[in-house]
C-alpha cells in the first residue's frame, strides 16, 4: 500500500514503524522530554516510547509550551523518525522548524487524513523525502 | 532568524501576508530542556530586541524566593540562564500566566501575539484582542519581527462562533459557585475542540475569575483559543451576533449528568483518603482570588501545605497588606513567577494525593507531578488542607 503525504516540513527519507495515537495529545504534560514516553494518565497510549516511530497524531491540544517538548526531544537524538498530522499545528510543528535554525537533525512533517491512521498502525512504513508512505509488505 | 521562523511558520499554515503586531505575551521562557536555553541565547548572540511590549509568562524558577524548588543544579543553572536570556531580548519580568491581571490588557480588535494556552483563551475571549495560539519559540519570534502571520483568528471571519454551547437547563447556584466554571470549562474543551463556540442560556453573568478558570480548563482539555459567553463578552453582545448571524453547525444542551461526567473526569483519586497538598492559583491567583483564600481560611493553622501560586504583582500587594505574613504563617506556601506543575516544587513522595480548586492543575499534575488529583472547590481546599484528610462538601 502507498499513500501520498503532503510534506509541511522537508527531511529525510525514513523507514521505522508507525505510531497511531487514538486520542488528540498535548506534548508538554503529554509527553516526558526526557525519555519520550506518553505521560498523559488519562491519554489511551499512556507509557508508549515515540522515539524512532512514525507518530500518527490526530490532534494536538494542550500547552503551547508543545515545540519546547518536542525540540528537547530532536536535540537529545529521542524524537519520532518522522511526525504525520491530520492538519498542520503551528504549536508543535514549530520545534522543527526551530531545530532546522538550530542545526540540530529534524525529522520529516506530514499531513495525512486521520483517517487512514488506524491501518498504518504498528506497521513498519518507508516515508521518502517527497512524502510518499509504504508499508513495507507493499 | 526570528523573521525567518515567522515565515516559515506563514507558509506552514497558508497565510498570504505577515501583519504587524502592538504586544506578546511570551511563554518560551520556562525551561524543558536545555535546547531551549539554547535558542533564547541564539537570539540574544544575534542582537535581538522586542520590537512591540513583551510581558514574560511561568518560568522554572521563583526568582522571589517564597518557594523553593528541586531542580537539579544543572537544571537549576540552564533555566536561570535561560530566564535572563528573555530578559535581555528586552521582555518585561512579569513571570505570570495572568498577565491580563498584570496590567497587560490590549484593547478589543488589536492585533497580538499571546503564548500560554489560558492568556491566549482570555486575551481572545473575554479582552477581545486578536491572537492565535503562539506556542514557544513562535511567541518570541514574533515580538522581535514586530510581525506575525495574518491567518485563523487574526481575522475577523474566523472568529464567529459555529457551535452554541447552553447551560440554561443547569442551576444557576451551580454556577456561581467557584466548582462550575473548571469542570464546564473541561466538558467545553472535550466537545468543542478547536472550534469557536458561544455559551447561552445563563441568567448570571461570570466575572473576570470566573471566565479565566473556563478559559483555562477549556484550553487544557482542548485546543480552545476563543470563546464567546453571550452578553458577556465583547464579541457577543448576543447569540446572533456571536454566529455573525449565521446558523450554528451544532448546539449542545448541557445536562446534569454531562457536568457530572466532567467533574468526575478532573479527579484521578476521587475515593481518596488522604491528601498530601493542596495547590491553587492556575492560572495565577488573582487578589480577589487571595481576599477568598484568606476570608475561608481565618488565620487557621494548616495541616498539610497549602500552596498558593501568584505573580509578583499581586505579592507586591500582599506584601505591602501584611497578607503575605499572616498567610505564610498558617502554613500556606506562596509561589510566585512559577507554580507547582511546572517546577518540582511538591516534594516527591509516591502514592501522594493533590486536591485543587484548579481544572488546569487537574489536568496537568498527574503527568507532570506524579500526584494524582483530587478536585474540590475552594472551601473543600481549605478545609481538607485545615483537617490533614479530604473534606468534601459536594457541588456547593
Amino acid at each position: 500500500m502507498t499513500l501520498q503525504a503532503e510534506v509541511l516540513l522537508p527531511g529525510s527519507a525514513v523507514a521505522a514503524t508507525a505510531l497511531a495515537l487514538t486520542a488528540p495529545i498535548s506534548f508538554w504534560g503529554g509527553v516526558n522530554p526526557r525519555t519520550a514516553e506518553i505521560a498523559d494518565v488519562r491519554h489511551p497510549e499512556y507509557g508508549q516510547r515515540i522515539t524512532g516511530r512514525v507518530l500518527l497524531i490526530p490532534a494536538t491540544i494542550g500547552s503551547s509550551s508543545a515545540a519546547a517538548i518536542l525540540l528537547e526531544l530532536v536535540h537529545a537524538g529521542i524524537a519520532p523518525a518522522a511526525v504525520v498530522l491530520h492538519e498542520p499545528d503551528a504549536i508543535l510543528l514549530l520545534g522543527l522548524i526551530v531545530a532546522r535554525e538550530m542545526g540540530y537533525p529534524a525529522p520529516i512533517a506530514l499531513r495525512l487524513d486521520a483517517r487512514e491512521f488506524a491501518a498504518l498502525h504498528g506497521r513498519r512504513l518507508t516515508i521518502s523525502g517527497a512524502g510518499a508512505l509504504a508499508t513495507e509488505t507493499g | 532568524m526570528a523573521m525567518r521562523i515567522v515565515a516559515d511558520t506563514a507558509r506552514l499554515m497558508g497565510a498570504e501576508r505577515l501583519l504587524a503586531i502592538e504586544s506578546a505575551h511570551i511563554d518560551g521562557a520556562l525551561y524543558h530542556g536545555d535546547s531551549g536555553t539554547l535558542f533564547a541565547e541564539t537570539l540574544v548572540a544575534g542582537g535581538a530586541q522586542v520590537a512591540v511590549r513583551a510581558t514574560l509568562n511561568v518560568g522554572a524558577i521563583d526568582l522571589t524566593g517564597c518557594s523553593r524548588n528541586q531542580l537539579p543544579e544543572h537544571e537549576h543553572a540552564m533555566a536561570t540562564r535561560m530566564m535572563q536570556a528573555y530578559r535581555q531580548l528586552g521582555c518585561e519580568p512579569t513571570w505570570t500566566c495572568a498577565p491580563y491581571q498584570a496590567g497587560h490588557r490590549p484593547r478589543l480588535g488589536s492585533q497580538v501575539a499571546w503564548g500560554e494556552s489560558n492568556a491566549v483563551a482570555f486575551c481572545n475571549s473575554v479582552l477581545g484582542a486578536r491572537t492565535n495560539r503562539y506556542g514557544d519559540f513562535l511567541d518570541i519570534a514574533c515580538a522581535i519581527a514586530g510581525r506575525a502571520p495574518d491567518y485563523g483568528l487574526h481575522r475577523r471571519d474566523n472568529r464567529y462562533a459555529t457551535v452554541v454551547f447552553d447551560v440554561s437547563d443547569l442551576d444557576e447556584a451551580f454556577l456561581m459557585s467557584d466548582v462550575a466554571w473548571p469542570v464546564l470549562g473541561n466538558l467545553y474543551g472535550r466537545v468543542i475542540g478547536n472550534a469557536v463556540g458561544v455559551i447561552t442560556g445563563l441568567r448570571m453573568r461570570p466575572w473576570e475569575d470566573l471566565l479565566k478558570a473556563f478559559g483555562a480548563t477549556a484550553a487544557s482539555s482542548g485546543s480552545v483559543a476563543l470563546f464567546h459567553v453571550a452578553g458577556t463578552t465583547p464579541e457577543a453582545p448576543d447569540e446572533a451576533t456571536a454566529l455573525g448571524d449565521r446558523p450554528p453547525r451544532e448546539r449542545i444542551r448541557v445536562t446534569l449528568e454531562m457536568v457530572r461526567d466532567a467533574q468526575r473526569r478532573l479527579s484521578t483519586a476521587e475515593a481518596a483518603d488522604r491528601i498530601d497538598a493542596v495547590a491553587i492559583g492556575s492560572p495565577h491567583l488573582s487578589l480577589e482570588e487571595f481576599d477568598a483564600l484568606r476570608a475561608r481560611l481565618r488565620g487557621r493553622r494548616l495541616a498539610v501545605p497549602l500552596y498558593a501560586c501568584t505573580g509578583r504583582h499581586v505579592l507586591k500587594v500582599l506584601e505591602r497588606d501584611g497578607h503575605r505574613a499572616e498567610l505564610e504563617s498558617s502554613g500556606v506556601v506562596i509561589v510566585a513567577d512559577t507554580c507547582v506543575v511546572v517546577t518540582p516544587i511538591l516534594p516527591e513522595k509516591p502514592g501522594a494525593v493533590l486536591m485543587t480548586n484548579s481544572g488546569k492543575f487537574a489536568h496537568y499534575a498527574p503527568a507532570n507531578t506524579g500526584y494524582s488529583v483530587l478536585y474540590a472547590s475552594l472551601a473543600d481546599c481549605v478545609e481538607s488542607a485545615v483537617a490533614g484528610k479530604p473534606v468534601v462538601g459536594g457541588m456547593r
